[in-house]
């Protein structure tokens, strides 16, 4: 058992790499509408795939990593994942049981969660308020939460991480 | 959590962090390069395919171009040795020579409510934080991180930030804010009577020595006077092709000294107006452009 442990962690963080590189990828104006919140699906994928690896710790720091690539403030993001999947991990178990598209209702209310906080953030330091297309790649993110949600699972037996 | 607060007031309040976000944009930066590298293979092919007759059109369009720059140019210097001697005999100082370096975006988008960019130059060109960012046609913003082989610049129409700015055909001096909107500049401290109409063009006036002097910034697009009101509602579009720009250049304003000698201490104050110029060594000082 503990041999057969900490396998794959290239796996992991080559999503988290894809993700990242997805986040910055140049897109057309539209891309600000549609453009999903790529770390945040994967790091919940994650989160409840193999609770006991990914977690708050890893979220901060890929959330470190989304503000220095998109030049926020450093800490928003961070914070924002942490929080996120801190959520995740107290009701993964529950979450698991969901057929998939009930699942993406919840990741829906998560990924609102991480923009809301990063949202309050940047009201705080006085940047003025976004329009309501800000809201929207959460919901594209949702959206695209099955098909996510398959090619990582594929990839997790495929590749046998645990 | 706590971690993270702690870590956005110190970003917030500056100064402290830019070091260590310095060193963490090299983790970043072959992500940066992964998404670049697209770009810059489909750019390697265009240039390598393209045929020999594209490539003698080109060469001969940009001859001419370069022959009217040329011709433009030697105008350009015998009015600004003109305007030195005028601005001597007046005892007031100017600098025109600049250092001017050229830059690359990186195809990287960003926070989309923020309006930056990041370009391929860094720390190793020494590129300093609060630089002037300029295209072809304009200012378009001044540096804000310094990474190794990266920098973050933001643009002027973030809302963030401020240019000092004066008209052109009159001298008039104000402030130019950003909208949030990429092709949009605000110009509220403007009085209801001030001479200013739609057309006309702006460009940095120099003050507050972040900006070198002379620079087209904006072109007023609508005025709009309300006899209600303090001040008139003033629109204008960045000459900078904010969004469009590949090539950007860093300017090191009045580093680099081409005629004059320089000019007596005293000599700073400009002729008829009571505003005391920044010294010309101001390019590393901290003097607040926003």
């Amino acid at each position: 058992m503990i041999t057969g442990r900490r396998h794959g962690s290239g796996i992991i963080i080559f999503t988290f790499l894809a993700a990242l590189t997805l986040t910055v990828v140049p897109l057309p104006e539209w891309g600000r509408i549609v453009r999903p919140d790529w770390v945040g699906l994967v790091l919940i994928y994650w989160c409840l795939a193999l609770p006991d690896r990914v977690g708050v710790t890893t979220g901060w720091f890929t959330g470190l990593l989304v503000d220095l690539l998109t030049g926020t403030l450093l800490g928003q993001h961070a914070m924002a994942l942490a929080v996120v999947a801190w959520v995740t991990l107290k009701f993964h178990q529950r979450i698991r049981l969901f057929p998939v598209w009930q699942q993406a209702l919840i990741i829906l209310v998560l990924l609102v969660l991480h923009q809301l906080l990063s949202l309050w953030v940047t009201r705080f330091i006085g940047r003025p308020g976004p329009a309501w297309y800000y809201w929207t790649p959460s919901l594209f993110g949702a959206l695209l939460w099955p098909p996510i949600y398959m090619i990582l699972r594929s990839m997790r037996r495929g590749f046998s991480v645990n | 959590m706590s971690l993270s607060i702690a870590l956005m007031t110190m970003d917030h309040r500056q100064n402290h962090l830019e070091s260590l976000r310095a060193g963490l944009s090299l983790l970043v930066y072959p992500i940066q390069m992964a998404v670049e590298l697209p770009d810059t293979v489909s750019g390697w092919f265009r240039e390598s395919l393209a045929s020999r007759r594209q490539l003698q059109e080109e060469n001969a369009g940009l001859r001419t171009q370069l022959l009217m720059l040329k011709a433009q140019r030697q105008k350009l210097e015998a009015l600004e040795i003109e305007n030195i001697r005028l601005r001597e005999l007046l005892d007031s100082s100017f600098e025109v020579g600049e250092k001017i370096l050229v830059a690359e975006l990186l195809s990287v988008n960003l926070d989309p409510y923020k309006h930056q960019i990041v370009i391929n130059k860094g720390d190793l060109d020494r590129i300093y934080p609060g630089q002037p960012l300029l295209d072809a046609d304009g200012v378009m913003g001044q540096v804000v991180h310094v990474g190794p082989y990266t920098s973050t610049a933001v643009l002027i129409t973030d809302t963030s930030h401020a240019i000092p700015v004066q008209v052109n055909r009159n001298g008039l001096r104000t402030i130019a804010l950003g909208s949030g909107t990429i092709n949009r500049l605000e110009l509220p401290y403007l009085p209801n009577n001030s001479d200013i109409r739609a057309g006309d063009l702006l460009i940095t006036s120099g003050l507050g020595g972040r900006f070198p002097q002379g620079y087209p910034v904006a072109r007023v697009t609508a005025i709009q006077q309300d006899p209600g009101k303090t001040f008139a509602q003033v629109v204008a579009t960045p000459m900078a092709k904010l969004d469009r720009s590949r090539e950007v250049l860093l300017v090191w304003p009045g580093d680099f000294d081409i005629t004059v000698p320089a000019a007596t201490p005293t000599a700073n104050q400009q002729a008829g107006a009571d505003i005391q110029i920044v010294p010309e060594d101001a390019a590393g000082t901290d003097e607040a452009s926003e």
